[in-house]
């Protein structure tokens, strides 16, 4: 369907590989390669890919995005309002289009222990750290944009923390998208955390842009929780509203371990997140939490996938999404309890709220079961707001707008009381109260 | 208030009792499939022009198909050169009266619980007998006329009725509406048509009672249902095939039309031969099934109890065209040993103020892969659209599966939407409970799934609840315990 | 009409009933006290027959057979009846189904005609007054929805229409008001007679002010501490159970009707 931009991408990659970080590392090129093969297997999904169903990416394959360059030294911290604003006292990296920003990242007193450094000097200066992690974590069957940054994975965070560590203040990931060449650009962060046995963390990921202009991200986290590991997992996804973002969320737990994801979307023209749960020994836990925000014409898209391996796991995903203008959500929720996966307890919600006339929602809550003895339900609704709660707060006086907004803000409400990080819950209150309906989006809503 | 618990010692031991063959001399075409075997059909049948046209249009647009593959099923590629694709009893003009059928035909319908001598059938059920290819008889015809009913076979109607066949038949699925669809329009040979004047209320149960008989043979039989302005009709629908180790083929197409006011109400019970319990032979049940509300307050009900089939794949569905209008899917499948079912239902929303339910239970055991596939669809004018969807699984022993697979796409802000969806096991707990009551595990397990199963039971017409009731319990035969 | 000898009983491996001894004659009411996690409903769903609990040691005659041979249905048609402390919920069974189907069942195996609907319905709808229920009770799903109170109600009136030899009520009055407990004991008392004897197995004395005991039963630890008359439930309702554990000498005391 896209043979030529999609040859254009192979060429690139000809022409960079052996330049990339760990390029002359064999196990690092196997890598490369087998990502590259696999995208010239598949190519860019099509509508007739079931989990593509409800997503054209033409508008992202019709044309080729170059591989952003390192050029970050030009910016500094003063442009870059979300430092400047950045309540949150975290480990800091910054990335500017894909690339690690080591002035405009601060690591300082990071406990022993905990490794937080640039995925790029990790794959040039201790790749045989990797190894046995890097590319573990994701599906065998990757869809073409999972297979473009396993071939041109560059740089990004790569992260460890040691055996019984705790770690007090959270790593921040920021992906900053300079947006300002004439050439449409792609970047592909690609981060790999381990937490070991017994640790703990909070890793927060953040996409924003400087400018609103087109740009691709290409992004895979891959996330191995050790025993007993417990992870909070935070991924704020604020790209320009002309932007394309795809991003691949694998995560791997093992005994006991219990992750918390909570995925919130609220930029992007095409905004796909793939969050892939991998339950493979008793007792993990996984929490899914989502939040996705849409107006104007934006498309976001959501797919998890639940794999219950073995028994007595327990997964609880609960998803909310609000649209507004025309914009369009996907929900795509899978759980698979596999054979002998008994006792497993596994719920999954999906609530969506349209606040316009031409706001679309298409969700697909799915269930395969192949153990008997187990606990599972689904649940989705589409909705709007109740006309007769408007009512009853506006006879107490209150105009109609503020009344919308607190009715929207109130229906968001019970999944943005489970992001435990205070500064994301104010930053999407704002998002709910002011920006979505006292902005221009307002006309269209019934 | 039956008794199944006392009838399961008996029937928990039976064996697929509709397993038997009739040896009945037969006409049946060689296997195979191009433009000469469609001809061949349309001429056997005497069909006007258009009809044959209708058909090779079908049949072309069919050779440019593939097969679906979306569905949560696995089989062996089928042969459709190996089908023979048509096969009737031999006789050479039709019977006119019960008198010309062949007696072993009678027999078999005997057999089967289904006299076709009017004297001796259930007070207001008419029936029409489709064998292999061909509708062997029709009864109460001539009463329902008196009515203005027209029930019929659809080769019948098209002798009498073309103006009516022309003008609804592909109406509701196109001919090139899928594979299997397209397969059928090309190759149909018989099935059912109704049509229930305006304002008339059917005054008996309609009946067709599918059988598939001889080796090798597909069936594709069509039925066609209009219920014109203000008219009701209940309509039955039953089927058995004989015990073979080779699968065969059933792919049928059931259009309905509900106009302004009409209710049409359509039950299935489907006991097409499920295969042996290492999953050797059994049918392959790959159905079209869908109505359209064409007026305002307007009904389709669906009601299918799915115990037989190899592999059932269907998905009967309500276009909601009309503003006001209702559409129902209530489901029992049961998947035992090897077999396989990817059913549920589609429901399009189109006009204002629609309202659809959907009811659907799935019970898995032995190695049994049951899974609900359905499409919830609200289109942008549809204010005020309503759905809600129920998915329960019920799962007996541990190499089953339970699937649950519904999409949703709203596009009108004013639609309530919502689905829910549990997988459960029947616990140890009521087990236990009901044993410590005085029932026996395969009792207290019988009562536990037809209560399970209760809220769509409910909605079949009661000599098809206690029918549907004891099969689940032959049907679970060795599932137990 | 039961005899309990030595009897020892684990859950998972864990022995819980560590050498129970018990005589309860026909006619007889036991009431069978003791602090969580003695054993007492332990021991009500050995007598019952629940899976997953081993009994590894001791006898239990039941009119003279060895119960312990029965399955949980022959237990059931034998005349045994479990009130289950959570009654269990079935979804789509009507009360009045299973009632039917039980007593069926009972009666089959006892060699009686079974009882046709109608007469069936005669039968229950004199009962259902016992346990002041309404009507509308026997069409809705079993126990599905029903509160607290309701659920009990309900397995009294099982109780009332299966009539068995010998009723065990697991924690009956657990979660019940007191116009409820009422309710309950009358129904339990008012199916008293020489040939029937109830055990009530129960946390708190509560119940046996209603409910008047013959004899009354201390389990601690998977034993039988202390019996006496019902004077006894009295004593611990004043000490509670610690005092059974501080008076050795009471615990040694030879219990009553063995």
């Amino acid at each position: 369907m896209f043979e030529a931009v999609q040859q254009d991408y192979v060429d690139v990659y000809k022409g960079v590989a052996s330049g990339l970080p760990g390029g002359s590392v064999p196990w690092v090129r196997r890598v490369r390669d087998s990502g590259l093969s696999r995208f010239r297997e598949v190519g860019f999904p099509t509508p007739r890919d079931e989990d593509w169903k409800y997503t054209n990416v033409r508008p992202i394959a019709k044309q080729p995005f170059a591989p952003a360059l390192d050029s970050h030294n030009g910016i500094d911290a003063t442009r870059l309002e979300i430092l400047e604003n950045n309540v949150l006292d975290s480990y800091r990296c910054v990335f500017v289009n894909g690339h690690f920003a080591p002035g405009l990242s601060d690591l300082d007193q990071l406990p022993s222990g905990v490794v937080v450094m640039s995925l790029k000097d990790a794959l040039n200066y201790r790749a045989e750290e990797l190894e046995t992690e890097l590319g573990r974590c994701a599906p065998s069957q990757l869809h073409g944009f999972a297979a473009l940054n396993t071939a041109f994975l560059t740089d990004g965070a790569y992260i460890r923390i040691g055996r019984d560590c705790t770690l007090q203040r959270p790593i921040e990931l920021i992906y900053v998208s300079t947006g300002d060449s004439e050439q449409p650009q792609v970047s592909y962060p690609r981060n790999l955390a381990i937490a070991e046995t017994g640790s703990r963390a909070v890793i927060l990921e953040r996409y924003v842009s400087l400018e609103q202009s087109r740009y691709l991200t290409n992004a895979i986290t891959e996330l191995v929780a050790r025993m007993s590991a417990k992870v909070d997992y935070y991924k704020l996804q604020e790209e320009s509203a002309k932007a394309f973002h795809v991003c691949g969320l694998f995560l791997h737990q093992d005994r006991d371990s219990t992750v918390t994801t909570n995925n919130i979307a609220m930029g992007g023209a095409i905004a796909r997140t793939d969050l892939h749960v991998s339950l493979n020994d008793v007792g993990a836990h996984s929490t899914l939490n989502g939040l996705y925000i849409g107006m104007g014409k934006q498309h976001i898209d959501n797919h998890t996938q639940v794999d219950h391996r073995v028994a007595r796991c327990t997964s609880d995903e609960f998803y909310k999404g609000v649209l507004a203008g025309r914009s369009r959500a996907v929900f795509h929720g899978r759980i698979v309890v596999h054979q002998d996966a008994q006792h497993t307890d596994a719920q999954q919600r999906n609530n969506n709220l349209l606040l316009s006339r031409d706001a679309e929602v298409d969700t697909k809550p799915q269930l395969e079961i192949y153990a008997d003895d187990v606990k599972c339900s689904h649940g989705a609704t589409v909705g709007q707001l109740d006309p007769d709660s408007i009512f009853y707060l506006r006879s107490r006086g209150i105009d109609e707008t503020s009344a919308r907004s607190l009715l929207t803000y109130a229906f968001a409400n019970d999944v943005i009381n489970r992001f435990a990080i205070a500064s994301i819950r104010h930053e999407l209150e704002h998002h709910l109260t002011q920006t979505l309906l006292h902005g221009k989006h307002i006309e269209g809503t019934v | 208030m039956g008794s199944p618990a006392n009838d399961i010692d008996r029937l928990v031991k039976r064996e697929y009792k509709e397993g038997f063959v009739t040896e009945i001399d037969s006409d049946t075409l060689p296997p195979g499939l191009d433009e000469g075997v469609v001809r061949a059909i349309s001429e056997k049948k005497r069909e006007p022009e258009f009809m044959l046209q209708w058909r090779l249009d079908a049949f072309r647009h069919w050779l440019t198909l593939t097969e679906p593959q979306w569905a949560h099923v696995h089989h062996e590629p089928i042969d459709y050169q190996a089908i023979s694709y048509y096969s009737a009893p031999k006789n050479e003009d039709g019977p006119k009266s019960l008198d010309e059928v062949d007696p072993k035909l009678l027999e078999t319908y005997e057999k089967l619980g289904i006299p076709l001598e009017e004297q001796k059938m259930l007070a207001g059920v008419a029936v029409d007998a489709v064998f292999d290819s061909v509708s062997v008889k029709t009864t109460f015809s001539e009463k329902l006329a008196e009515v203005g009913v027209i029930f019929c076979s659809i080769s019948e109607a098209l002798q009498e009725h073309p103006g009516l066949v022309k003008r609804y038949l592909g109406s509701v699925v196109p001919a090139g509406d899928n594979f299997y669809a397209a397969l059928n329009s090309a190759v149909f040979s018989d099935g059912s048509f109704v049509y229930i004047p305006k304002g008339v209320r059917c005054p008996m149960e309609l009946s067709t009672y599918f059988r598939i008989n001889a080796m090798n043979t597909g069936q594709f039989e069509r039925t066609l249902i209009i219920a014109d302005e203000g008219s009701y009709v209940s309509y039955l629908e039953g089927c058995t095939a004989p015990m073979r180790d080779e699968n065969q083929l059933h792919a049928a197409v059931v259009e309905l039309i509900a106009m302004e006011g009409a209710q049409i109400k359509y039950s299935t019970v489907q006991n097409w031969y499920p295969g042996d319990e290492h999953g050797r032979g059994g049918i392959y049940n790959f159905v079209t099934k869908r109505g359209a509300c064409r007026g305002r307050n307007a009904k389709i009900s669906w009601t299918q109890v799915e115990t037989g089939s190899a592999i059932t794949w269907k998905y009967p569905s309500v276009l909601l065209e009309g503003d006001d209008s209702v559409g129902e899917f209530y489901s029992v499948a049961l998947t035992n040993n090897r077999q396989q079912a990817d059913t549920g239902t589609k429901m399009v929303h189109i006009g204002k103020n629609t309202t659809s339910t959907i009811i659907s239970k799935g019970i898995s055991a032995g190695r049994g892969q049951n899974a609900y596939r359905g499409l919830v669809k609200v289109l942008n004018k549809a204010d005020n659209a309503r759905n809600y969807s129920q998915c329960d699984s019920l799962l007996l022993g541990d190499r089953c599966g339970a699937h649950t697979f519904p999409y949703m796409e709203v596009k009108n802000p004013t639609a309530q939407v919502e689905h829910e969806a549990t997988t459960s096991k029947i616990s140890d707990d009521q087990l236990f409970y009901c044993r410590q009551r005085g029932l026996s595990e395969e009792d207290a397990v019988s009562m536990i799934v037809n209560g399970f199963c209760k809220q769509v039971f409910k909605e079949l017409p009661m000599e098809f609840a206690v029918e549907a009731q004891k099969l689940l319990d032959v049907s679970l035969e060795g599932a137990v315990g | 009409m039961l005899s309990i000898r030595n009897l020892h009983a684990s859950v998972e491996g864990n022995p819980i009933l560590k050498g129970i001894d018990l005589e309860v004659r026909a006619g007889e009411v036991h009431a069978i006290m003791g602090p969580n996690g003695s054993g007492k409903s332990t021991l009500a769903n050995v007598l019952a027959g629940r899976d997953g609990y081993d009994v590894t040691e001791g006898q239990v005659l039941y009119r003279d057979k060895n119960l312990l041979e029965f399955s949980v249905e022959e237990r059931a048609c034998e005349g045994i009846f479990l009130a289950f402390q959570y009654p269990v919920e079935i979804p789509g069974v009507s009360n009045l189904y299973l009632l039917k189907t039980a007593l069926n069942s009972v009666r089959k195996h006892q060699g009686m005609e079974e009882l046709s609907a109608v007469e069936f319905l005669k039968l229950i709808k004199q009962k259902i007054k016992l346990v002041e229920m309404k009507e509308e009770f026997l069409h809705r799903s079993v126990n599905e929805g029903f509160s607290g109170g309701e659920k009990k109600r309900n397995e009294i009136l099982q109780l009332a229409v299966l009539e068995p030899s010998l009723a065990i009520l697991d924690e009956t009055d657990s979660g019940l008001d007191i116009d409820a407990l009422k309710v309950v004991a009358h129904g339990v008392n008012s199916l008293r007679n020489e040939q029937r004897a109830i055990i009530v197995v129960t946390h708190y004395q509560r119940l046996l002010d209603y409910i008047i005991p013959d004899k009354v039963h201390v389990l601690a630890n998977g034993r039988v501490v202390k019996s006496g008359d019902r004077t006894l439930a009295l004593e611990l309702e004043k000490h509670g159970y610690a005092w059974v554990a501080q008076n050795p000498d009471a615990a040694a005391a030879p219990a009553v009707g063995s």
